[in-house]
């Protein structure tokens, strides 16, 4: 039996080796990729859980790879903040992975092992990422995330191959400001681990070498998150990378680079720095208003339903960014309950958008009319993913959005507090449209004329996770007070 | 001028930095683009390896420094070897990333005949 010690590492490590184990064995027979996967990251969801559990009891977990001390080690370090990341990436990167099954079928079908040994890379990335406590670490795992990112992105042809392009040369930028972030505190502190370095910079607050390392560092995981506006890349890139890629990436690349963000600033930098010997804090709010009120706009603007869901990621990096740098301890509760409830709910909307694509073959709004008569379930699901994003009760939504604004009271920028309203005003338009679309417009003309609309639901493979998806949101609406006692508040540094 | 030499390793990162960024960003020509990202990594390269070292200092293997093999390890006789080897990944990386590159602006060519981003924008209408 495996040691609870272990646990942590084998988040990482059973799909790191499974991605090896499944290009070796799709090149025996490609349809042993898709169990495999959903093994590999099954396994890795229940090393997830169960360290979630350790975390619940025990508290903080340090993890020494290969019995190693720090700061001269590489560690893993698995906090009340991490905890909760890691088991929403696996989870979605699960529900994803079976969702999959039928899209990567008909839109991949020559390339099903690359497919899976990619999606099983990228998780590992996003995994790493999360879990690891060392600087240069995080940047080794950012760019795994990353590489695998663009190909499968690249995997959608046609428009799909220019976004991937554009997104390798603006994330490459960003990986390497924030590499570059790394090499300054390196200079100044001789330590690469995230908490020898926290201990050692109180004293060289005032330099300059400091500050250059935070805005790079900074710099780098907006860039990464696609924050207003530094967004160009994101929409295109994820509107046209095939419908299995973007149900993975849309709901985890921009909320783990948010995570990166808040561990860069209270976990090496440190809150005291930077929120109060920079001077930035307000003006980012500002950024991130913006932000949230740009996205909004142009998500109004399109008629491609998969790029309105872009255009509204673009405005939930907004909330987290806006949410942290509130520098309230309301604010960022909100937005680290938001990286969770935000991932679960673009999850839900992203799964619906595979289902769209597999059933009328476009993505539309105009492909969404009558769906509600042809496909009850799905639309009931979608309907709770959609009035999450707006922010109704008991919906997950809600509650991480009471949270930041909240925050925003408290900390008196009130132009965040009307963003948001703006936004959930917004989405409540858009979301309301789709409705009308899907309810009461007949499919098309030459169809007849809805009398007798037979119903045709999705693949059992897609709809179970997405109802399963709509149903976690309900939950964590409902148990948000107690993922905020348990985690979210031990995670928010004290004293600010 | 002081200034200019005693940090010369660091002026010469930045511009071969600010040569990246503009290729990166100013030029149409994709192939161009690639080689303004690798020319970025590059600089990132020469700043960290530039870093390790010391005046008068040898590679970092005990018994080959300067000093009796018993004496204490004089760390100023040494260049700093962590630098060096965190961009042996780096390195890797960065091969990692042009290959990416490369192989999406040849399915690029592939499928739109031209490697100009102008001319691509106007087959993509």
């Amino acid at each position: 039996m495996i040691s609870p010690e272990q646990y942590p590492v084998l988040i990482v490590v059973i799909p790191l080796l499974s991605a090896f184990l499944i290009s070796i064995l799709g090149g025996m027979d490609k349809r042993f990729c898709y169990p495999a996967t959903l093994l590999a990251l099954g396994g890795s969801l229940a090393a997830a859980v169960a360290t979630l559990c350790l975390v619940a009891d025990h508290g903080i977990i340090h993890y020494r790879m290969g019995g190693w001390a720090p700061p001269f080690g590489i560690e893993y370090v698995v906090d009340y903040l991490n905890a909760l990341v890691l088991v929403v990436v696996v989870f979605v990167a699960f529900m994803a992975a079976i969702a999959s099954k039928v899209s990567v079928e008909e839109e991949l079908p020559h390339k099903i092992p690359q497919f899976y040994t990619l999606f099983v890379l990228l998780t590992t990335g996003l995994l790493g990422m999360t879990i690891t406590g060392d600087a240069f670490n995080l940047y080794v795992l950012m760019e795994i995330a990353a590489l695998t990112n663009y190909a499968l992105i690249a995997m959608g042809r046609k428009r799909a191959l220019m976004a991937s392009f554009n997104y390798v040369v603006i994330g490459t930028m960003g990986a390497c400001f924030y590499l570059l972030g790394v090499g300054h505190l390196y200079i100044m502190t001789g330590s690469l681990n995230m908490a020898d370095i926290l201990n050692i910079l109180p004293h060289l607050y005032g330099t300059n070498a400091i500050l250059v390392a935070a805005i790079l560092m900074l710099m780098g995981a907006w860039i990464k998150m696609a924050f207003f506006p530094m967004h160009g890349w994101l929409p295109n890139a994820y509107t046209y990378a095939p419908s299995a890629t973007s149900s993975l990436v849309a709901p985890l690349m921009t909320k783990v680079s948010v995570y990166i963000m808040i561990r860069v600033m209270f976990s090496v930098l440190g809150a005291v720095y930077v929120f109060k010997v920079l001077p930035v804090k307000e003006l980012i709010v500002w950024l991130a208003t913006a932000a949230i009120i740009a996205g909004s706009l142009f998500a109004l603007a399109q008629k491609d339903f998969k790029k309105m869901l872009t255009y509204l990621i673009v405005a939930e990096v907004g909330y987290m960014v806006g949410g942290v740098w509130l520098a309230t301890a309301q604010g960022i509760t909100g937005a680290i309950l938001h990286i969770v409830n935000d991932a679960v709910m673009t999850l839900c909307l992203f799964l619906f958008a595979a289902i769209v694509v597999h059933k009328t073959k476009g993505h539309q709004l105009s492909n969404l009319q009558g769906l509600f008569k042809k496909m009850p379930i799905t639309m009931a699901a979608f309907a709770v993913g959609a009035l999450s994003m707006i922010g109704v009760p008991p919906t997950a939504g809600f509650f991480s959005k009471w949270y930041l604004i909240l925050g925003g009271i408290d900390a008196g920028q009130w132009q965040f507090v009307v963003a948001l309203l703006f936004s959930s005003l917004v989405n409540a338009v858009l979301f309301f449209r789709i409705f009308e679309i899907a309810y009461y417009e007949p499919e098309s003309a030459q169809h007849g004329h809805g009398e007798s609309v037979a119903i045709d639901e999705a693949p059992l493979s897609m709809l179970l996770p997405l109802v399963v998806v709509a149903i976690t949101i309900i939950l964590l609406g409902l148990y948000s007070g107690e993922i905020v006692t348990t985690f979210i508040q031990h995670a928010v540094p004290a004293g600010i | 001028m002081e200034i200019l030499l005693a940090k010369y390793n660091y002026w010469i990162y930045v511009a071969l930095m600010m040569i990246g960024i503009y290729g990166m960003i100013a030029k149409t020509n994709l192939m161009k683009k690639i080689i303004g990202m690798s020319i970025f990594q590059t600089a990132i390269i020469v700043f960290y390896v530039s870093i390790g070292a010391k005046k008068g200092a040898t590679i970092p293997i005990i018994e080959h420094g300067h000093g009796a093999a018993h004496a204490a390890v004089r760390v100023a006789d040494y260049v700093n070897p962590l630098p060096h080897v965190l961009m042996l990944t780096a390195i890797v990386v960065g091969v990692g990333t042009l290959g990416v590159a490369l192989a999406i602006a040849m399915s690029i060519y592939k499928e739109y005949g031209s490697l100009e981003e102008d001319e691509i924008l106007e087959r993509l209408e």
